[in-house]
């Protein structure tokens, strides 16, 4: 343990850390004893360890993805990234080193300070523990798993040694290995056959359990017939001192099972957030992603969904906001490797201030595959005329019987909405806040009410000062 | 006394360089019905957008005064804040924004003052069963795949939430059916006792429901003629070439 460390958890303010917990912090940089001592702090099984250095390897040899804004990737310091921090490293991070603008933002959002903490993952808080507690109890009155990764491996091995790495192997992309051979935190849920999981599961019920890292990896199998709509992260921003962040997330739904993933990212502006995300659907069964990216500096994420059973859906609905130095490039792959299979995909992109956002999508259709219906419609709204927006899709047809629709269009705020608005009394700002939240609309109405509402004045913030 | 709402003097505007309005003078006291009319390309339009503060319009020469104040510095929001109001024409639509959640937040900035949730659904309600308007109209988008009549309509819902102490009405007439026309005339007199009223339009029609105090004819962006509501029953019969004869002489 650093001095820095032991003198930030004997100053910390709450006084409810228990001492004896000692924050560990991982030199910069990898090597695959960096990885195997992460693994054996966890006091993991052989065959995880094994896995995450086989992952390491792989990572560096690995070439950058040639998928999405690869050039600025190159940008990424790998070493100068710490890989670990033990969960009660939250506390060495001091509320007073948040930045300002961030403050004012959960300020503005309504959340008081103790919440603000605990939803920027900044420090633990004992009261949403007592919530976590609660819910954790009525899933499991069902006979639904939900705890942290870490916590899933400790208690349930077999099952996710069964699942683990099956959606989205290490050998995947560069990111994937990264996040394998690294990976801490994240979520883990099993939905037994045919029960339905009424409620949303919210994750960050489970953040401060075990703090949330860089490169969280979660997990979840909703059995046959079952169902369940997980809610990840929040619209108040996700402060992090570190530069990278790498996610793996799979989501398996078995047959007739369906599996609804909701997250919204608002990592501050200095992240690169790499994320992998890929549902499998087994027949009958439906994946569906809705996905909001608002913060970091650059985004690449494309959730997907492999259609593998005959009659099985996936729906991808996403929205991207790109304001000064952001690249939002985001999109959706869906891969139809069964007939009768169908998809959606809706994405909405708000370019402002030079801001960028890309759509790019892959929709293949193998040729076995008949009868595949797919409708993909992007819709790009521009701010100014510095701002940019890019539609890349890439189609792989390979059956005739196939069903497609494409539409984008590209717009601009016109001149006649805003003096319309101005003429019932919305000022510029607010008139332009109004209609970036009706673009968003077919979106936020498809978020649990509260993430809504507080989606809606993130982004009526996100218009102040906007207007030169 | 008569109390001055606008006074339009010697009113002069271009668009890119190009004069459309040339000289106009026009007062409206507290009460008053004032009726525009005229051919197309006139500049009736433009006087309502001028007068609401549309930012592409320049006005190169004379002022506009509103409650006795030149309001040439005043933005759009502003004078809305103000208690003026322009029904529009052509009705932008915004897509994604439900009717009820915009109506409140206009109303809402206008006045200044939070509104008390239950009292605003009272009198939401009351504005539309006056306008004979379906409650469902509240949870589609602001004009979004609205027919003609039921933007106009929408128009006037919105001008008796936000009570204008000055109401411009731009061609609100245009476009309705007999049902309609009855319907919003309804609105129009339920908020003309207390404000000053500028209706533009080009049929006699609407004022068999309104009462006009004054009849205007503008010609090339101003106004050649002013009457009562004989007026505009003259140039329903005999049309603009007798103004327009005597302009050129």
């Amino acid at each position: 343990m650093s001095d820095e460390a032991r003198e930030a958890v004997g100053d910390y303010q709450f006084g409810f850390h228990d001492p004896e917990n000692a924050t560990i912090r991982f030199d910069k940089g990898l090597s695959e004893q960096v990885v195997r001592d992460i693994s054996a702090l966890k006091d993991e099984p052989e065959w995880m360890t094994d896995i995450r250095v086989k992952a390491y390897h792989h990572f560096v040899e690995r070439k950058m993805p040639d998928w999405g804004n690869c050039g600025e990737l190159n940008n990424i310091d790998f070493d100068n990234v710490t890989y670990f921090l033990r969960s009660s490293d939250a506390t060495e991070k001091d509320w007073d080193d948040v930045p300002d603008d961030i403050k004012r933002t959960f300020d503005r959002l309504g959340i008081p300070e103790a919440e603000q903490k605990w939803l920027g993952g900044v420090t633990a808080q004992y009261e949403s523990e007592a919530v976590y507690h609660s819910i954790r109890e009525d899933l499991e009155a069902q006979g639904v798993l939900f705890l942290d990764m870490d916590s899933g491996l400790k208690e349930h091995p077999e099952i996710v040694k069964e699942y683990f790495g099956t959606v989205i192997p290490y050998s995947d992309n560069k990111f994937s290995a990264l996040n394998t051979a690294v990976w801490s935190g994240g979520s883990f849920i099993y939905v037994p056959k045919g029960v339905h999981v009424e409620m949303p599961v919210q994750a960050y019920f489970r953040i401060n359990a075990q703090n949330m890292g860089q490169f969280e990896r979660t997990l979840i199998i909703a059995d046959e017939g079952s169902s369940i709509h997980y809610v990840e992260g929040c619209t108040a921003p996700t402060y992090s001192t570190d530069s990278l962040h790498s996610a793996v997330v799979e989501l398996i739904a078995m047959k007739g099972a369906k599996i609804r993933y909701s997250t919204i990212q608002n990592w501050s502006a200095n992240v690169y957030n790499l994320v992998t995300k890929r549902g499998v659907a087994h027949e009958n069964a439906t994946v569906e992603w809705v996905d909001g990216n608002i913060g970091s500096k650059l985004t690449m994420k494309y959730p997907a969904v492999l259609l593998k059973g005959e009659g099985a859906h996936a729906e991808v609905i996403s929205v991207a906001y790109a304001g000064a130095g952001q690249h939002q490039d985001a999109g959706a792959k869906v891969h139809h490797l069964a007939p009768n299979t169908t998809s959606n995909i809706l994405s909405k992109s708000i370019s402002k201030n030079g801001g960028r956002s890309s759509y790019r999508g892959m929709l293949q259709v193998t040729p076995k595959s008949h009868g595949c219906r797919s409708k993909i419609v992007c819709d790009a709204l521009m701010l100014d005329s510095d701002s940019r927006s890019d539609t890349y899709p890439t189609m792989e047809v390979g059956n005739s019987t196939a069903d497609l629709e494409h539409e984008a269009s590209v717009s601009k705020v016109s001149g006649d909405q805003l003096f319309y608005l101005m003429s019932r009394g919305f000022s510029e700002e607010e008139a332009m806040g109004l209609i970036v939240n009706g673009f968003f609309e077919p979106f936020t109405r498809e978020l649990p009410m509260e993430y809504a509402v507080e989606l809606n004045k993130l982004l009526e913030l996100e218009m102040e000062g906007s207007i030169g | 006394m008569a109390e001055e709402i606008l006074r339009v003097e010697n009113l002069h505007v271009s668009v890119e360089d190009t004069p459309i309005l040339n000289g106009m003078d026009l007062t409206i006291n507290r009460g008053e019905i004032h009726v525009i009319m005229g051919r197309n390309g006139a500049g009736k339009s433009t006087l309502a957008s001028v007068i609401m503060g549309h930012p592409a319009y320049e006005i190169t020469e004379g002022s506009i005064h509103y409650m006795g104040t030149n309001i040439d510095e005043m933005s759009v929001f502003e004078r809305a804040r103000a208690g003026m109001f322009l029904s529009f024409q052509y009705p932008a639509v915004i897509p994604g924004v439900q009717v009820g959640t915009f109506l409140k937040k206009s109303v809402q900035s206008v006045r200044d003052e939070p509104l008390k949730g239950r009292e605003f659904r009272k009198e939401l309600n009351g504005a539309m069963a006056t306008l004979e308007m379906q409650k469902s109209v509240l949870s589609r988008y602001v004009n979004d795949g609205f027919s003609g009549g039921e933007k106009k309509r929408l128009e006037i819902l919105q001008m008796l939430l936000l009570k204008p102490t000055l109401a411009l009405l731009d061609e609100t007439d245009s476009g309705l059916d007999i049902d309609a026309l009855r319907i919003v005339a309804k609105g129009i007199n339920s908020v003309a006792p207390e404000a000053g009223c500028l209706i533009i339009t080009h049929y006699q029609r609407l004022l068999d429901h309104v009462q006009p105090h004054f009849v205007h004819v503008m010609i090339d962006g101003t106004i050649v003629e002013s009457g009562g509501p004989e007026l505009a029953l003259k140039l329903e019969e005999q049309g603009y070439e007798w103004l327009e004869t005597a302009a050129e002489a």
